[in-house]
């Protein structure tokens, strides 16, 4: 305290501010054996920043304006197509933010996948998994509500689709829809306020959401890959034995994954910033015609595996169209996330001492998330729908059983102390 | 207040009061907000009808109007077109569009007050995309050899006659929409205003 310095001091006795550092940083302990898996998190954190400042500066250039310029383009597409083309550097910043919104569920299904693997979500962890359930809603939100902006035909099209979806709900839907869109149609008023959605609602909660999850993240500690909890074992200062600062240490370390990912994630911005029609679609590149539909629309890679469970439901029930339930699985296959702390009845957190049931549950579900996010980009055959319900009820099957084959699969002993090479 | 002291019943009630009070004026505010967000006075006042010269539309052919921001077909339907309609009822959901919605002038089997004119909608009542014609008959339409002819919805590949209705165990639950319309001429139509 002596050797504070007079401003710092100054600003102590008025802000938290050296005590802010310790508790988050320098004297955070984490656990000192994170593998490769534990970079997802700062880097979910480094592609929002990405999103944010390429947004502030695309908004300064992008017009929300579906009327139609004097070529008969619509103006929102038009402006999208100025950025690209003439404003400078624009090309750069509208590729960086196309490109990141796909690294960014990229690292967030790699994220939610390492919770998976090391029972991340499981007491004291509970609250950290159920806000980061809300984030990935939110971040939900935040991609299909952007996808309009470009007014291209998928943009269109696939608003128009998933908006229908809500017409579905007995009672109120169709006013739902009609409010949502602002509009009998999709037209200029939904793109006036998808865009303000996108642009100021949804990035506060997000920020609001990933500021709860690292607060409670900090409460209660981070998990590692041994699911042990560092914090039983003290030394005579009350550190864990087991624990690193977070700062210098996993700073440093969390620099080199910044490196690796931006490698990749420039490769394929400067190279391949469509990735093949999985980042923007072509049919984007048509401007939004609301009297012709394309002849194949799927949404973009990251909503596939629940778009298919979508599409897998086509039995109707209880005198309620198959597309209401349709919706409700979709919605479920979500949801049913957040449950997971409670579903896992397992004597031990991670994979490394779960049994042989637990390693084949989860390797079924991971074949049938990709199976069903691959045929979420194909149109509809009866025997793809066939394959989509077979995976769909896998999905919610390591769900909905785990609460039963957690507790009879056969755990070994978790170790006193982080194993660590 | 500390646990001795007594609980000042005049004082919780004016707690209570006055948080109602406050809560109700929260309410009150966000009426506005909630009803900025339905339709504008401008968006309702849209719907004007749309007129349509068929005058130049050859037998066979289809032309798309915009009604209300949605696409209008009008198809007009040879003598063949229209002879395939009476074959296919039986694979139809709704041949006679009991549940399906247009004016009582068009609930026929060729669901138009002139046979040889279809007028609709093309938004698919499954999730709203715009159905593609597939006029071809048999293999060369892609959809099977004993195609007659009609619409596929891109989307969900719901499949629909030359009058628009949906065959069975399709996404689609009903027929597709037909607007009310009424002819100024032989050769012009009024699309979204009818005599009734």
């Amino acid at each position: 305290m002596t050797t504070k310095s007079g401003l710092l001091q100054w600003i102590d006795e008025r802000f938290p501010l050296t005590s802010t550092i310790r508790e988050h940083l320098t004297e955070y302990y984490a656990p000192k054996n994170f593998n490769f898996w534990y970079y997802f998190g700062s880097l979910a954190l480094l592609v929002l920043v990405i999103q944010i400042v390429t947004g502030i500066f695309l908004v300064m250039h992008y017009k929300p304006d579906a009327s139609l310029n004097a070529s008969g383009i619509p103006v929102a597409f038009a402006s999208v197509e100025y950025i690209m083309r003439e404003v400078p550097g624009g090309w750069f910043i509208r590729y960086m933010h196309s490109t990141g919104a796909s690294a960014f569920f990229i690292v967030v299904y790699l994220h939610m996948f390492r919770g998976l693997l090391y029972g991340s979500y499981r007491k004291p962890r509970e609250l950290v998994w159920i806000f980061g359930v809300l984030i990935f809603l939110a971040l939900m939100a935040e991609a299909f509500m952007g996808y309009l902006l470009p007014w291209g035909q998928m943009s269109y099209w696939g608003a128009q689709v998933i908006i229908n979806l809500f017409s579905a709900i007995p009672v109120i839907g169709p006013d739902l829809s009609t409010v949502i869109r602002g509009d009998f149609v999709i037209s200029d008023a939904t793109l006036n306020r998808f865009f303000s959605l996108h642009v100021i609602a949804v990035p506060l909660v997000l920020l609001l959401l990933v500021a709860a999850h690292i607060i409670a993240l900090h409460e209660v500690g981070s998990n590692n890959p041994d699911g042990i909890e560092i914090k039983k074992k003290k030394d005579a200062n009350g550190r864990p034995l087991d624990g690193i600062p977070f700062h210098p240490y996993y700073t440093v370390k969390d620099i080199v994954g910044v490196a690796g990912f931006l490698i990749v994630f420039f490769a394929v911005l400067f190279f391949v910033p469509e990735a093949g029609g999985y980042f923007l679609e072509y049919n984007n590149f048509i401007p939004a015609n609301p009297m012709v539909t394309p002849p194949h629309i799927a949404p973009v890679w990251y909503f596939t595996p629940f778009y298919s469970i979508l599409r897998a439901v086509t039995y109707p029930l209880f005198g309620i169209d198959a597309k209401f339930w349709g919706v409700v699985a979709m919605g479920a296959a979500v949801i049913i996330i957040a449950f997971l702390p409670w579903l896992d009845r397992a004597p031990v957190k991670s994979i490394r001492y779960k049994g042989p049931i637990y390693k084949t549950a989860l390797t079924i579900f991971v074949i049938s998330f990709l199976i069903l996010g691959y045929l979420g980009v194909l149109p509809p055959t009866p025997g793809r729908t066939l394959v989509s319900q077979i995976c769909a009820v896998l999905y919610f099957a390591f769900f909905l059983l785990m609460p039963w084959y957690s507790k009879i699969d056969p755990c070994k002993p978790e170790p006193e102390r982080v194993t660590w090479k | 207040m500390s646990k001795d002291q007594a609980l000042d019943d005049n004082r919780r009630q004016l707690l209570i009061a006055t948080s109602v009070v406050g809560g109700a004026g929260v309410v009150a505010a966000a009426a506005p907000f909630v009803a900025s967000l339905t339709p504008s006075e401008r968006a309702k006042a849209a719907g004007a009808p749309a007129e349509a010269d068929i005058s130049k539309l050859a037998p066979g052919e289809m032309m798309t109007v915009e009604w209300r921001g949605q696409p209008v077909w009008i198809l007009r339907r040879t003598e063949a077109m229209l002879a395939t309609l009476e074959e296919v009822e039986p694979q139809l959901a709704d041949p006679t569009s009991e549940k399906s919605v247009q004016p009582p002038y068009a609930k026929n089997r060729h669901r138009s007050i002139k046979p040889e004119y279809l007028v609709v909608i093309g938004i698919c009542t499954h999730l709203g995309c715009s159905p593609t014609a597939k006029f071809a008959k048999g293999e060369a339409s892609g959809i099977g050899k004993d195609w007659l002819g009609g619409y596929l919805c891109p989307c969900h590949g719901s499949l629909f006659d030359l009058a628009a209705r949906v065959f069975k165990s399709q996404p689609a639950p009903t027929n597709l929409t037909v607007p009310p319309h009424q002819y100024l001429t032989d050769t012009k139509i009024l699309i979204g205003e009818d005599k009734a």
